[in-house]
């Protein structure tokens, strides 16, 4: 559990970061969005100690991060930032083993990590732990970063703009690759984003930053519905708010019993997926298929209301 | 780069067969000495000078790169930040203080030969490699350095495993142009009996031959250019293994 107590970061006079109190839970994401210069980057590094909090405690699992040293605190955080932070000059292997080795971890451990790491973000090890990171595509040098942040099994991973420098299908890939990893692991993410999209896509919590003041703090759900203050309305953008809506719950959740006619839509695709395909088809209903199985039907109508404001 | 290639390869046999067989040249050089004037350096064995010259330039630039790479890192660590102004205003007096004058300091302290020479050419070289080593440092890429600190790097793990590896080719641009200045600049060395070629070139003109002087000056020219190229081949080696390669080299 991270919990950011009243924490304040002043420079040369301005507020950068102002009296934000934020907890998040343990192994959950915690998307941190806002537009730039609106502190969130500073916000998420105080809590690896890169930035020295004005005033204000972090606390890490109740313990106040004050009291330990940097290089020992960082060690145990994982952090991730857009694909240009590899070492250029290491090949991949040796970019992964950075913590371990500082952490005194022998070889052959060393060794198997970044072939178990390799392997779970689908880069054959073979083939890729002695290549040099300019000899990577931009989406392989982003997956070895995650990798290189994951190394030494952290409990938190702090991720700044990790899929900045992506284009959208590899973006979307890495994305899921994320949330899979996140899950496997359990591990806590705090992830710095300027994209609403992406905030929802992958946050638990969605934290909303402007001029260094936490605006609100909580699930897609409830910022979607409920915005505490315009400007988070805006960014979500009123246009698309059902979309938004839809596309966090899964076709699962809400088939209904019933037949429909035409090409089967996957139970595990968003609603608003479905709502898509249904569109585009020009069909009121499609079947709902899971592990090859028709199971019921997905309708507009119902997607209507569950596109609807709730009450 | 074909053309360049052949090039250089001609400089080097040219300068190995100057060195081993001066006489072979006999016929060209008695163009330039006159009537009764040896056309070939016969006071001593250019091999054996050339040596000599390399070793205490080799020395003077090893010290320089030691002394200036050490203050470089020096004054871009935060507790040597506020000698930064300081050691930049030595580095530049060393370096506009000409190495005649240093000569004409350093003989009644260290006597004739090879020690003034040697110190005069020492604080000469400093400058360019010191400055190339606060560029090389104080341009790393933000992010590479920040990642190295958000992993729990300390100090001397990120200067010794990122940020010197990174600065590399920019602090061999700066020993590249010391030594190149050097090479020229320890001729004058032989006003005060350090025995560099500057003996040739002297010993021609003392006796206005301008034979000695041309092959003096031929071989000072012929190592400078092969070091030169020596360096330059170093530096994009090390930039393309750094992946750097693409990056302005210094």
């Amino acid at each position: 559990m991270i919990e950011i107590e009243d924490v304040t970061k002043i420079y040369e006079g301005t507020a950068v970061v102002d009296r934000v109190t934020l907890t998040i839970q343990p192994h959950t994401i915690c998307a941190v969005v806002g537009t730039s210069g609106s502190g969130k980057t500073t916000l998420v590094r105080m809590i690896n100690k890169l930035v020295e909090p004005s005033s204000g405690a972090i606390r890490i699992d109740g313990v106040d991060i004050a009291g330990i040293p940097a290089f020992q605190l960082r060690r145990r955080i994982g952090y991730a930032i857009q694909g240009l932070g590899l070492f250029p000059h290491r090949t991949v292997g040796q970019n992964i083993a950075t913590v371990p080795k500082l952490l005194g971890w022998n070889r052959g451990r060393i060794r198997d990590r970044v072939e178990e790491l390799l392997d779970l973000f689908g880069l054959d090890p073979e083939e890729f732990r002695d290549r040099m990171p300019h000899e990577l595509s931009g989406g392989q040098q982003q997956r070895v970063g995650v990798a290189r942040a994951l190394a030494a099994g952290p409990n938190i991973l702090l991720m700044d703009e990790p899929f900045g420098a992506l284009d959208p299908l590899i973006r979307a890939k890495a994305q899921e690759d994320l949330l899979t990893i996140q899950r496997r692991f359990g591990t806590t993410i705090m992830l710095v984003t300027h994209d609403m999209n992406e905030a929802i896509h992958l946050g638990d919590t969605i934290a909303v930053m402007d001029k260094g003041r936490l605006l609100q703090a909580a699930p897609p759900r409830t910022i979607i519905a409920d915005p505490a203050t315009p400007f988070v309305a805006e960014l979500i953008g009123t246009a698309e708010r059902p979309f938004r809506l839809l596309s966090l719950a899964r076709v699962s959740d809400h088939a209904e019993p019933g037949q429909a006619t035409g090409e089967p839509i996957d139970a595990d695709r968003s609603l608003r997926d479905a709502y898509a395909e249904l569109l585009w088809s020009g069909r009121a209903a499609a079947p709902v298929r899971r592990n090859g199985d028709i199971v019921g039907r997905i309708s507009l109508d119902q997607l209507a209301r569950l596109a609807a404001r709730p009450r | 780069m074909k053309v360049g290639s052949i090039f250089r390869l001609l400089a080097l046999v040219l300068l190995i067969a100057l060195l081993l067989r001066p006489e072979t040249f006999a016929g060209l050089f008695a163009l330039f000495a006159g009537p009764r004037q040896p056309p070939i350096y016969n006071q001593g064995s250019l091999l054996e000078l050339t040596l000599n010259h390399l070793a205490i330039v080799g020395a003077a630039i090893l010290a320089s790169t030691l002394v200036a790479v050490g203050l470089g890192v020096l004054v871009t660590r935060p507790i040597g930040a506020e000698f930064l102004p300081l050691s930049r205003a030595l580095a530049q007096v060393g370096q506009t203080f000409p190495p005649v004058a240093v000569l004409a300091i350093a003989v009644p302290v260290l006597g004739f030969g090879t020690a003034p020479t040697f110190v005069a050419l020492f604080l000469y070289g400093l400058l360019p490699i010191f400055e190339n080593t606060l560029a090389g440092l104080t341009n790393l890429p933000p992010k590479v350095t920040d990642a190295a600190k958000g992993m729990g790097m300390t100090g001397w793990q990120r200067l010794l495993s990122v940020d010197l590896p990174l600065a590399l080719p920019v602090i061999l641009a700066g020993v590249r142009l010391s030594t190149v200045i050097s090479l020229g600049t320890a001729t004058i060395g032989s006003t005060v009996a350090a025995r560099t070629l500057g003996e040739v070139i002297i010993a021609g003109l003392l006796s206005a031959n301008t034979a000695f002087v041309l092959q003096g000056g031929l071989i000072v020219g012929l190592l400078a250019v092969l070091i030169h190229d020596g360096f330059s081949a170093l530096e994009r080696l090390v930039l393309a293994r750094n992946g750097q390669a693409g990056a302005a080299a210094g």
